[in-house]
């Protein structure tokens, strides 16, 4: 009997005007534009330099810090506060203000002071750019005391010798770690409102009450609602797949079988959960406001783009139930580490149990009669 | 004595403190054509739901094709055939896909599915629209095609909830004349109606008003007893008396 | 006048029988609010962190304790051998970062003058990475200066930091006008755009186009009770903000009230605008969620910066309206501007509202005709 009910939903899905578009054009535009936009990189920092003390050493303060490659030197001002002016007109992020006698504290007194302004709504990026710019600040520093060293009476100084490594995302690509998780985004769109909009849709129009007077039993009416888009899943992530290769140049470390099987039970729950928001709903609006709203807390407490061990413990208890979070996790650990099914074993049971969860669930509440 | 093929004894539904079907009892014989009149809102459609197994009934029971409704309707369902007052095949399949489709629901073989297909679409004279899609087809064609399907695996019963909505007299004309070759075969129709001469065309006829069935029995004998020269002045005199507003 | 509160009204009655996705409507800002004020942040703490330490001297042990001691970092385990650092990672996600210290550190540290420690970040998030890196060289440089207390050294450089208006680096300081943008959005133009086309696809459409009221006021009196609805919600958001997110109004009030009115509108307009073009829900439904609310999280500056893209999408945020206002809503209410440093957003949001309305109302006439 599926096999009649398959045939009607392809059917179905290949004839209608967007939907097979959507199929294609969502992976597309989100592979395409999202990596570029969604990007928290803080690059091209705006810097405004006061330069109060006009010497060779402030000037060459100056020069390093545009040479460093982090900051864009939008201008040097005279005066602090034409510098805030900047701020205020967003034509600067951060200012340095060196004061007057820095030059002459730094070779007489050993230190100078300099100031540091930040533009901290964006509090990432407020944070960042001082951290880079103190680093700057302190390399400075280093090369001119080398230049000096040649002072026989510094004997042995205690040096810790600090090396930074970066694994697996070497060059600090935000893509890269975008990526990976934009494809869960995808998947949970598409394969999460399609079943939604689906049930909710037969309803509308009433041919689901012809189905209710059939003999056709819920498992079997649920599953043929399911399997489609289970396809349509496979489909749009390799299509993404293809993409991240080709265009970011993205390939799994991991092996992609781990990939698709971790996508498959994923389908199964978003298209589950979007089968029970449906079963609950009368109108479409209703479905899409009520799947809209769940989905955005999803994405939100997922670690897509912040990280999760940052948030409060009750928060953090609150994401066990976001399967989002899962899925993400296992993207990026398989494409960017390697990691491989006995090192996901957490993330599995988790999805199984939401699968089975949701889709229990979906098949209970649809029903035949009132 | 010969079992009826539709039972119900005291069948009520309640939705909260609305009663829409109350306490009604009749009987459908195998082969009857048997109508149920009423104004809109006097409970048809809900006491044809519980038949079908859409809706459970608050109490009483009932019966369809030999299954007891509460406790056996998947059963019923394998046995009945249901076109509804919404237009209810899939607009955006072709006309054979949909005959596939229902077929296909009930259990039939693709082959079998496949030949009656061509009867079907050869008695209905449909042959050359076979594949066009539903939703080009018109009204009348329609609600042919969806009667066709809604008996297509021979169903002890079909239940057609005002099947003739919106047609002209010539179509609605050729409509019953494919109920007559149904209930010739055997099939029980049930079937709800506005069109009071339709219900000249019933072997017997049941009216509701405001949840009840205030009067059952073959159009003549209805006609005699409230002394009146067509079914539309029997439905008359019985709306008059009804308190409920239609919707 | 009357007809056209009466209608008003039935169009009132109508939204809020809906009880479900009135609840949403009223639920999401506040959701949001407490998400990206509690939940939500961009800040780098409790990392956890793993550490190999084959000296286990007393330098090594004061750097772990100083490393643990900080909000940032949690220590939770000690590897045993170099083989584990690079299996950890793959196998727990939690650990950011795996400190692994020289052989003999405190003795090098002493005797030679240099030791090493090698900071091992999973730089799967690059920002977490480079932040956590910055914070670890921060503790460790500190604890070299205790050391370096007994020599004196020259040359440095002591940089003073102020955080201009969100001295606590708050990341919902950055997520508050971002929500208030996303919400008018949700809101006023997806509500009405489906509300209305609806209406189309019923036919109820055309029983009110016969009635003696004209057009223009059918339109605006479906609009009329989301306009009132995001007040509410206009209200719910400043109030959550200042009383329990802590995120003050600290730019003219009057003004930020009359830019999110300005912002309330074109939103409405846009959603009208949609509807004219729309002719199913479903269009309607992807057209305002595909077309307006992924962009508006996307491209509006909300959550990622603009200047970090390329300079094609910084083009396409220019016509996002959603970037103006949450550009404006920024200055106004964290920046503590004045009304004149956001002259241009009011500019251009005042255009694109008269765009909207007149491109609406000529859509809406030739299809009339």
């Amino acid at each position: 009997m599926i096999k009649f009910l398959l045939e009607k939903e392809f059917k179905q899905i290949l004839r209608n005007s967007f939907l097979p578009r959507m199929i294609i054009a969502m992976p597309l535009m989100m592979m395409l534009v999202f990596p570029w936009a969604a990007n928290q990189e803080i690059k091209n920092l705006r810097l405004s330099v006061v330069d109060n003390d006009h010497s060779t050493y402030s000037e060459r303060l100056i020069q390093k810090i545009a040479a460093s490659g982090y900051f864009n030197l939008t201008d040097v001002s005279v005066s602090n506060n034409e510098a805030m002016r900047s701020i205020e007109t967003d034509r600067a992020d951060i200012i340095l203000e060196i004061q007057p006698d820095f030059e002459k504290n730094l070779i007489k007194e050993g230190t100078a002071n300099v100031m540091i302004l930040a533009n901290a709504v964006n509090g990432m990026k407020g944070g960042l750019g001082t951290s880079y710019l103190s680093v700057i600040l302190q390399d400075y520093a280093v090369e001119i005391r080398n230049e000096w060293k040649q002072a026989p009476e510094m004997a042995i100084l205690p040096v810790i010798n600090i090396v930074p490594q970066n694994r697996f995302n070497p060059h600090l690509d935000y893509k890269v770690f975008m990526v990976p998780a934009i494809m869960v985004t995808m998947l949970t769109l598409l394969c999460g409102f399609l079943p939604a909009l689906n049930i909710v849709g037969e309803k509308e129009i009433g041919t689901i009450e012809q189905m209710n007077v059939t003999p056709v039993n819920k498992l079997t009416f649920i599953l043929a609602k399911l399997i489609p888009y289970w396809i349509v899943g496979f489909l749009a992530l390799s299509l993404c797949l293809t993409l991240a290769a080709t265009v970011y140049g993205l390939i799994p470390v991991g092996r992609l079988t781990t990939l698709y099987l971790f996508a498959s039970l994923y389908i199964l729950v978003v298209s589950g959960f979007g089968l029970v928001v449906s079963n609950y709903s009368n109108t479409m609006q209703q479905a899409m406001f009520v799947m809209f709203f769940f989905i955005m807390i999803f994405i939100l407490m997922s670690g897509l783009f912040t990280p999760i061990s940052s948030m409060p413990q009750w928060a953090q208890n609150i994401t066990a139930f976001n399967p989002l979070k899962y899925f993400i996790q296992v993207m990026r650990m398989v494409y960017l580490k390697g990691s491989g099914i006995a090192d996901l074993t957490t993330q599995m049971v988790a999805l199984c149990c939401f699968a089975l969860f949701f889709n229990g669930w979906a098949v209970l509440s649809y029903r035949k009669s009132s | 004595m010969k079992e009826p093929v539709i039972y119900t004894e005291n069948l009520t539904k309640k939705f909260g403190a609305f009663t829409a079907v109350d306490n009604i009892s009749f009987s459908v014989d195998k082969g009857e054509i048997f109508g149920f009149l009423g104004a809109n809102g006097a409970g048809k459609t809900t006491a044809m739901r519980m038949l079908c197994g859409l809706s459970h009934p608050t109490s009483g029971k009932g019966s369809v094709a030999g299954y007891d409704i509460l406790k056996e309707s998947e059963k019923v369902k394998k046995n009945i055939g249901y076109m509804s007052q919404k237009f209810s095949l899939y607009e955006d399949l072709k006309v054979w896909e949909n005959i596939r489709l229902f077929g296909g629901i009930y259990g039939m073989e693709s082959k079998r599915i496949a030949s009656k297909t061509d009867e079907i679409l050869d008695e209905l004279g449909f042959l050359a629209e076979r594949n066009t899609l539903v939703r080009e087809l018109p009204l009348g064609w329609k609600q042919k095609l969806a009667f066709s399907v809604s008996i297509f695996h021979e169903p002890k019963v079909v239940f057609l909830d005002e099947p003739t909505g919106g047609v002209d007299p010539v179509t609605r004309r050729q409509f019953w004349e494919l109920i007559y070759a149904a209930t010739d075969r055997g099939i029980t129709a049930f079937v709800t109606t506005h069109y009071m001469d339709e219900a000249e065309y019933c072997n017997r006829v049941s009216i509701m008003v405001d949840g009840k069935i205030e009067a059952l029995d073959t159009p003549k004998n209805l006609k005699l007893q409230f002394e009146a020269d067509s079914m539309d002045e029997v439905f008359q005199q019985l709306a008059r008396k009804a308190t409920r507003k239609g919707d | 006048m009357k007809q056209f509160l009466s209608f008003v009204k039935k169009e009132f009655f109508h939204i809020f029988r809906d009880t479900r996705t009135m609840m949403i409507i009223l639920g999401i800002p506040i959701i949001q609010m407490l998400l990206f004020g509690f939940a939500i942040t961009t800040e780098v703490r409790n990392v956890q962190v793993a550490v190999f330490d084959p000296s286990k001297d007393i330098s090594t042990e004061r750097i772990i304790n100083q490393l643990d001691a900080s909000n940032y970092f949690h220590i939770v385990q000690m590897l045993n051998n170099p083989d584990e650092i690079s299996t950890i990672f793959k196998k727990d996600h939690n650990i950011n970062l795996v400190v692994v210290f020289d052989e003999k550190f405190n003795e090098n540290l002493l005797h030679t003058g240099e030791a090493s420690i090698q900071l091992i970040a999973d730089a799967t998030d690059p920002n977490q990475a480079t932040t956590l890196s910055g914070y670890a060289t921060s503790i460790i440089n500190s604890y070299q200066q205790e050391l370096l207390q007994e020599y004196k050294i020259p040359i440095q450089i002591k940089p003073e930091v102020k955080m201009l208006y969100n001295p606590q680096i708050k990341s919902a300081y950055n997520f508050v006008p971002g929500v208030m943008g996303l919400i008018f959005m949700l809101i006023c133009a997806m509500m009405t755009s489906i509300s209305i086309v609806r209406e189309k696809e019923t036919g109820t459409m055309e029983i009110l186009l016969a009635s003696p009221m004209k057009p223009f006021y059918i339109i605006v009196a479906k609009a009329i009770p989301y306009f009132a609805i995001s007040i509410v919600n206009l209200t719910t958001i400043l109030l959550l903000s200042v009383y329990v997110l802590k995120v003050p109004v600290t730019g003219s009030f009057y003004s930020l009230i009359g830019i999110s009115l300005l912002f309330i509108m074109v939103a409405l307009s846009l959603g009208i605008f949609i509807s004219t073009v729309a002719q199913t829900q479903v269009a309607a439904m992807l057209v305002s969620g595909m077309g307006m609310i992924l962009p508006v999280m996307i491209l509006s500056g909300m959550i990622f910066p603009i200047e970090s893209m390329p300079v094609i999408l910084q083009w396409v945020s220019d016509i996002i309206p959603a970037k103006w206002y949450i550009s404006a809503v920024r200055k106004l209410m964290i920046q503590g501007l004045g009304i004149t440093a956001v002259y241009r957003e009011l500019v251009v949001l005042l255009g694109m509202l008269v765009f909207l309305v007149f491109v609406s109302l000529k859509n809406f006439k030739t299809r009339l005709n």
